[in-house]
């Protein structure tokens, strides 16, 4: 028989080790699902991991669909790390693109440098203002962030819907429900020959460092911390918990409107209905995957991404609905949750009475 | 049928999934369980509700099948929750994306295809009777089904001793353990029946509502019968008002939509239910002052008994 116990202290070891666990089962499982779905396993999980990764384009896309991620993951580490709930990256993401894609739209004539910088600028905006109203009504007349964040994600989608459908639909674009095609100065070529890869990777990569050095080495970053774990204490060091919710949320919104304007001025080079495959979700699975921690999340993201690749390959080669990807997506972050249990407490075969009193 | 009695039937159909998935949380929640994942339970609901029909062509089998998906899904939430100590909100956000994506797996095969909508429990001659008839009678099993789970459900937490042992686990788990109730058993019925509850939303979506299977056709409803429960002040016959509310701006938009009241874009009306949902519960946490303490006050903690 076994017993469980808890730890004295949650252990370091397993909170490395539980992510690693957490895939391996996730894998075994996705190998079941193949099998009860009438393909076979090994051929499956191999179209599904394997291939996508074993050319340089197929890198390429792993980077490309990891940079919304990585960035979307940092933001949200920081909010969950200091407790803050925020569910509403995608519609920050959404409105991101529409903010930044709106500039390139008004500019679509001008071949100028400064049409880029404008639209980045706007698109940060764009997913702070989105953030800032769940922060607003948190910190004031204290609202569940959670609903209102989520509820905005529909709304956003919903006016991205309603601009490509209307004002801004391409008008020689045989009436489909798109924007003209971005300009030659609006739009981020790839950096890598023979790929799609932008620089947006590269700023992601920035981005996850600054966030790694800010929480590690800066009082600010410590705050998050604390004001997570012991907010009675971090009221009695005079942290002050509205500053952190507004911190991590505007932190969360910018990014996350940084990743819409890659999304559309990188890959897909105009706006569309749908510029976001819900990157702003699976982000939530990064940043718990990575342990809330920049570096972790940096890894998560390039897994994650390589499920969403993964699920387009497994698609064409092997025939499998590509809902897959999400199933897998869930099935992590339940093994992830579930394993986490071994952080604080560990089973330990139940001894005998001599045994026992050893200690 | 009178224009303003048929939009009154099209509010109650629309009120209805609301009602039943808010219900369901607002007893988990009532055991001091937050579940997030009634989105998730909602989606499989609808998708297993639809599959059993169309291949049984039996609605009876549907909706049994769309509660056991919920309550399926409802007892992984509880396994991780109460079981493993999960934290409560990630394990809800993980029971929705599983949720959306298992949802759309089972369902790409039947993405298209119609079912015939469950039928209505017409009673000959009340059934007739103008504006009380249509009103009152002729709706299907699901929606008396969800009135009267109200009933239940405000009877059973304010009148029954299990009820009180229930709103004990919510209001204060040490001490009602330390009284010697089963805390994590009472939570993990409360979690199982707010499952089943979200099942038979789905299923009443996708068998009543628009009888057919479309992806994420829940569109945020499991989200915005979260927001109810808050609304109702975790208060059983408020669910009633509020879900009715909610359905009743759900109709007026589509209809402004249908009539092109407005000189706005379709997307613009789309967008009421979810600004609704913002504003009432910012009017609420603007009104209340103190109201918070409506809420469990274990609400969203593990408890672990201790050995």
């Amino acid at each position: 028989m076994l017993r469980i116990e808890a730890r004295p202290e949650p252990s370091r070891r397993m909170l490395l080790a539980t992510p690693f666990l957490a895939v391996l089962l996730t894998v075994v499982s996705g190998a079941l699902l193949f099998a009860l779905l009438g393909r076979d396993p090994l051929v499956s999980l191999h179209a599904f991991f394997v291939t996508p990764v074993s050319s340089l384009y197929g890198l390429g896309e792993l980077g490309l669909k990891a940079t919304p991620l990585i960035l979307i993951g940092i933001g949200l580490a920081a909010g969950f790390r200091a407790n803050v709930w925020n569910i509403g990256a995608e519609g920050q993401l959404v409105l991101g693109a529409v903010c930044g894609g709106g500039v390139a739209l008004w500019f679509w004539e001008v071949d100028a440098p400064w049409v880029f910088p404008l639209m980045v600028v706007a698109a940060v905006a764009g997913g702070m203002a989105w953030a800032a109203i769940p922060a607003f009504l948190k910190t004031r007349l204290e609202v569940n962030e959670i609903l209102v964040s989520l509820m905005l994600t529909y709304v956003a989608v919903l006016l991205l819907s309603a601009l490509v459908y209307g004002p801004w639909k391409d008008p020689e674009g045989f009436n489909f429900p798109q924007s003209r095609m971005f300009g030659e100065a609006a739009l981020m070529p790839p950096v890598v020959e023979g790929t799609r890869l932008h620089a947006g990777i590269l700023v992601a990569l920035a981005v996850a460092l600054a966030a790694w050095l800010w929480q590690a080495r800066t009082l600010s970053g410590f705050t998050l911390k604390v004001v997570g774990l012991a907010p009675a204490a971090a009221r009695f060091a005079g942290f002050e918990r509205r500053r952190t919710v507004w911190l991590t949320l505007l932190l969360g919104g910018g990014l996350a409107g940084l990743a819409g304007l890659f999304e559309v001025a990188g890959p897909i080079g105009q706006l569309v209905p749908q510029v976001s495959p819900g990157y702003g979700f699976t982000a939530i699975i990064v940043a718990f995957l990575g342990r809330l921690h920049p570096v972790g999340v940096v890894l998560a993201a390039l897994l994650v991404a390589l499920s969403y690749i993964g699920g387009e390959t497994a698609q064409i080669e092997a025939g499998l609905p590509q809902a897959v990807t999400g199933v897998f997506q869930g099935m992590l972050l339940f093994f992830l949750l579930a394993t986490d249990f071994l952080i604080r407490y560990r089973l330990r075969p139940v001894a005998r009475r001599r045994g026992a009193e050893g200690r | 049928m009178d224009p303003i009695v048929a939009t009154t039937v099209s509010v109650i159909s629309a009120a209805t999934p609301l009602l039943l998935a808010a219900n369901g949380e607002l007893v988990a929640e009532k055991a001091g369980v937050l579940n997030l994942g009634v989105e998730g339970m909602m989606l499989v609901g609808a998708v297993s509700g639809f599959a059993v029909t169309l291949i049984t062509g039996s609605a009876t089998l549907g909706i049994l099948a769309a509660a056991s998906a919920g309550a399926l899904l409802a007892l992984l939430f509880g396994l991780l929750t109460l079981g493993l100590m999960a934290n409560q909100v990630a394990t809800g956000l993980a029971l929705t994306i599983f949720g959306v994506g298992v949802s759309s797996l089972v369902g790409a095969g039947f993405v298209g295809t119609p079912v015939e909508r469950l039928p209505r429990l017409d009673i000959p001659g009340l059934s007739d009777l103008p504006v009380l008839g249509p009103l009152l009678f002729g709706h299907d099993a699901l929606v008396y089904l969800s009135v009267a789970m109200v009933a239940l459900t405000a009877w059973f937490l304010g009148r029954t001793r299990a009820g009180m042992i229930l709103r004990a686990c919510g209001e204060n788990d040490e001490a009602a353990h330390a009284l010697g109730y089963p805390v994590i058993a009472v939570r993990f019925a409360a979690v199982l029946f707010g499952g089943v509850m979200s099942g038979l939303a789905g299923a009443f979506l996708s068998l009543s509502y628009t009888p057919m299977w479309v992806e994420a056709m829940t569109a945020g409803r499991g989200w915005i019968a979260l927001a109810l429960v808050v609304f109702a002040a975790w208060r059983p016959w408020r669910l009633l008002i509020g879900a009715y509310l909610f359905g009743g701006v759900t109709i007026l938009q589509l209809h402004a939509q249908g009539l092109g009241l407005f000189a706005v874009p379709s997307q613009v009306l789309s967008m009421l239910p979810y600004l609704a949902t913002i504003l009432v519960l910012t009017l609420i946490a603007a009104g209340s002052g103190r109201r918070r303490l409506d809420a469990p006050a274990c609400l969203g903690r593990p408890f672990r008994p201790p050995a």
